[in-house]
C-alpha cells in the first residue's frame, strides 16, 4: 500500500533521514521505533507533505503505486492519509466538533465514521462538543485527534506517538481502537517508544536511529529483546 | 462626555474596520499588510473620483469602490505577495510599505496634498436626536453600518464553513493543509477580502474625514497599535480594541489633552506587559 524508496530529507544543511526505505501493507499495524531526533518525526511529516517549509526532500513516496511524492499535502490526505501529529494538533480557536468536521471525507476509502459513530465510541467528544478544543483533556484530544482522521474514511493512518504522556487506561483504550480500526480494514503506521504497548497492537516494527532504517523486527523479537530495546531507547 | 465617548465610537469604527481586514489578513497569510491605509486611503479617494469624475454618488461608491479594490488587492496578491510569502517576512515588509508609498505619491501628484472636499449623502445631512444630545445623522450611520460589518463577519468565521477553514489555517496553517483543506486557495479572496474592508472604511470616511493622500498614513499607525493590543490573528480582539481605542483617545482628548497623541500607545505598552500575546492573543500565534 505505502512504498517508501530512498527517502532523505534535510533541515537546512542537517539531513535528517538517510534514503529510508519502507513498505507498509494494506490492512497491517506498523511501528516506528526509535530514539529521540531519530527522525520519526520528520519521516511521517515527509510522507504527509508537510517537510517543505523546513528543507528538502528526495526519494519517492507512493500509495497504492501512484507515486505521491510531489503532491501538496491536501491532496495527500484526499488519497487517503490520516494525519494525527505528534502534538495532537487540536485547534483552540474552533469547537471539538468543528475540529471533527474540519477535515473532507475522503472519496473512495474507507468507509468514514459518521459522527454519531464518533460520539458512541468516545462519549466525552459529544459532552464537550461546543467547547474550544483544547479545553480537553490529553487523553480526549488524542481520542478528537484519532476521531477526526477516522471520520475522513483515511485508508493509511500516521499517527505520531498516540500514547505519550497518557494513562495506561488511555493508552489501554487507544489500543483498542487501534485493534478496532484495524479490524475494519485500516493500516496505520504508527510512532511508538513504547515498545510493549508497540508489541500487543502492532504487525511489525522499524527501528529508525540517526535517520537510517537499520533493522526491521517482528513483534516476538520485540518481546525478545524489550530489555535491550528499552534500554537503547533509553526509557 | 458622552457626546465625546460616542465620537470616540465613531472613530473607533474607522479602526475596527481597518485592523479586522489587517488581523485576517495577517492570520491566513502572516503578511504584516503596511500597506493597509493606502487602500484606506485609496478607498476614500475612489468615492471623491467617482463623484468629481463620473457623478456618482455615496450610495454607489459605497458598494462599487470595495470590490473594485478588493479585486485589485487579489491581483496584487496573486502577482506579488504569493511570490514573497516563502521567504523572509521582511521581503513582504518591504514590499507592501514601497507599495503605500508609491500609491501615496501617485495620489499626490494628481491631487496635490491638499484635502479634497466631499459632501454628505444629502439623505444624512441632518441630525438625530439620540434623548440626551442630537448627533449628525452621518456619524450615527457611519457607527451603525461599521458594527454591522463587523457582526456580519464574526458571523461569517464562527458560523460557516468557510470561517472555519478560516480560523483552522489561521491557527495551524500546514497541519490544515495536511487535513485535507487546500489552504492556498482561500488565501486569495481573504487577502481582497481584508483590502475591500479598508476601501470601505475609506468611503465611510470620506464625507467626514480630510480626503488627502496621507489620510491612511496617520491613521494606520494607531490602527497598528490596536491590532497588538487585541492580539494579532485575533479577529474578535481588534474589533474590540478598536473600539476601545476610539474610546480611550476620545476621553483622553478631553481629560488628558496632553497625552492624547500618545495615550494609545501607552495602552499598548501597558497590555503588552500584562499580556504580551494582546488581550485575545494566543501564544501559539508567537510560533
Ligand atoms: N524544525 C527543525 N529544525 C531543525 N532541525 C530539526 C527540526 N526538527 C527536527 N530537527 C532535527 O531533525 C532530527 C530528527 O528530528 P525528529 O523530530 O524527526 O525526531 P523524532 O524521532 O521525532 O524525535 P522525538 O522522539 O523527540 O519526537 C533531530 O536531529 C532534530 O534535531
Ligand atoms: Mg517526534
Amino acid at each position: 500500500m505505502l512504498r517508501v524508496d530512498r527517502l532523505s530529507a534535510w533541515y537546512g544543511e542537517a539531513q535528517a533521514l538517510r534514503e529510508v526505505s519502507m513498505r507498509v501493507d494494506e490492512g497491517e499495524i506498523v511501528t516506528l521505533v526509535g530514539r529521540n531526533g531519530a527522525g520519526k518525526t520528520t519521516l511521517l511529516r515527509c510522507l504527509m507533505g508537510l517537510h517543505g517549509t523546513y528543507g528538502r526532500t528526495t526519494g519517492t513516496v507512493s500509495l497504492f503505486d501512484e507515486d505521491i511524492s510531489g503532491l501538496a499535502p491536501h491532496r495527500r490526505a484526499r488519497h487517503g492519509l490520516g494525519f494525527v501529529p505528534d502534538d495532537r494538533g487540536v485547534y483552540a480557536t474552533l469547537s471539538v466538533e468543528e475540529n471533527l468536521l474540519l477535515p473532507p471525507v475522503t472519496k473512495g476509502g474507507q468507509e468514514p465514521w459518521p459522527l454519531k459513530r464518533v460520539y458512541e465510541t468516545f462519549p466525552p467528544l459529544r459532552e464537550r462538543r461546543r467547547f474550544p478544543g483544547t479545553k480537553l483533556s490529553g487523553g480526549e484530544q488524542q481520542m478528537l485527534a484519532l476521531a477526526r482522521v477516522l471520520r475522513t474514511g483515511a485508508r493509511l493512518l500516521l499517527c505520531d506517538e498516540p500514547t505519550e504522556g497518557l494513562s495506561p487506561l488511555i493508552v489501554q483504550q487507544i489500543g483498542e481502537i487501534l485493534r478496532e480500526v484495524k479490524a475494519a480494514g485500516v493500516t496505520v503506521l504508527l510512532v511508538e517508544q513504547n515498545v510493549h504497548f508497540a508489541a500487543t497492537v502492532a504487525d511489525r516494527h522499524y527501528l529508525l536511529a540517526e535517520g537510517r532504517i537499520v533493522e526491521s523486527l517482528d513483534n516476538d523479537q520485540v518481546r525478545e529483546r524489550e530489555h535491550e530495546l528499552l534500554e537503547y531507547l533509553g526509557i | 462626555m458622552l457626546q465625546q465617548a460616542f465620537n470616540g465610537l465613531v472613530g473607533g469604527a474607522f479602526y475596527a474596520l481597518l485592523a479586522l481586514g489587517l488581523s485576517v489578513i495577517f492570520g491566513m497569510l502572516g503578511v504584516v499588510n503596511l500597506a493597509h491605509g493606502a487602500f484606506y486611503m485609496l478607498g476614500a479617494f475612489g468615492a471623491f473620483i467617482a463623484l468629481d469624475a463620473f457623478g456618482l454618488n455615496f450610495w454607489i461608491a459605497l458598494l462599487l469602490v470595495p470590490p473594485l479594490l478588493g479585486v485589485a488587492g487579489i491581483v496584487l496578491e496573486r502577482l506579488f505577495i504569493r511570490r514573497l510569502t516563502p521567504l523572509d517576512p521582511l521581503y513582504n515588509f518591504l514590499f507592501t510599505f514601497g507599495l503605500a508609498l508609491i500609491l501615496q505619491d501617485l495620489v499626490k501628484r494628481e491631487y496635490g496634498v491638499s484635502s479634497q472636499p466631499y459632501p454628505r449623502p444629502q439623505e444624512l445631512d441632518g441630525t438625530v436626536d439620540l434623548g440626551l444630545f442630537t448627533y449628525p445623522a452621518y456619524q450615527v450611520f457611519v457607527l451603525a453600518v461599521s458594527v454591522l460589518m463587523c457582526v456580519a463577519v464574526w458571523l461569517v468565521l464562527t458560523r460557516t464553513r468557510v470561517g472555519m477553514i478560516v480560523r483552522a489555517a489561521t491557527e495551524r496553517p500546514e497541519l490544515t493543509r495536511g487535513l485535507g483543506i487546500d489552504v492556498g486557495r482561500w488565501v486569495t479572496p481573504v487577502f481582497g477580502f481584508g483590502i475591500a474592508l479598508a476601501a470601505f472604511a475609506g468611503v465611510l470616511a470620506a464625507p467626514m474625514r480630510a480626503v488627502n493622500p496621507l489620510m491612511g498614513a496617520d491613521l494606520i499607525i494607531t490602527v497598528f497599535a490596536v491590532v497588538v493590543i487585541g492580539g494579532l490573528g485575533s479577529v474578535f480582539g481588534s474589533v474590540a480594541a478598536g473600539f476601545a481605542v476610539g474610546l480611550v483617545s476620545a476621553l483622553g482628548n478631553l481629560y488628558v489633552p496632553a497625552l492624547s497623541q500618545i495615550l494609545v500607545f501607552i495602552l499598548m505598552a501597558v497590555v503588552l506587559l500584562w499580556r504580551p500575546a494582546g488581550l485575545f492573543g494566543r501564544e501559539e500565534a508567537f510560533r
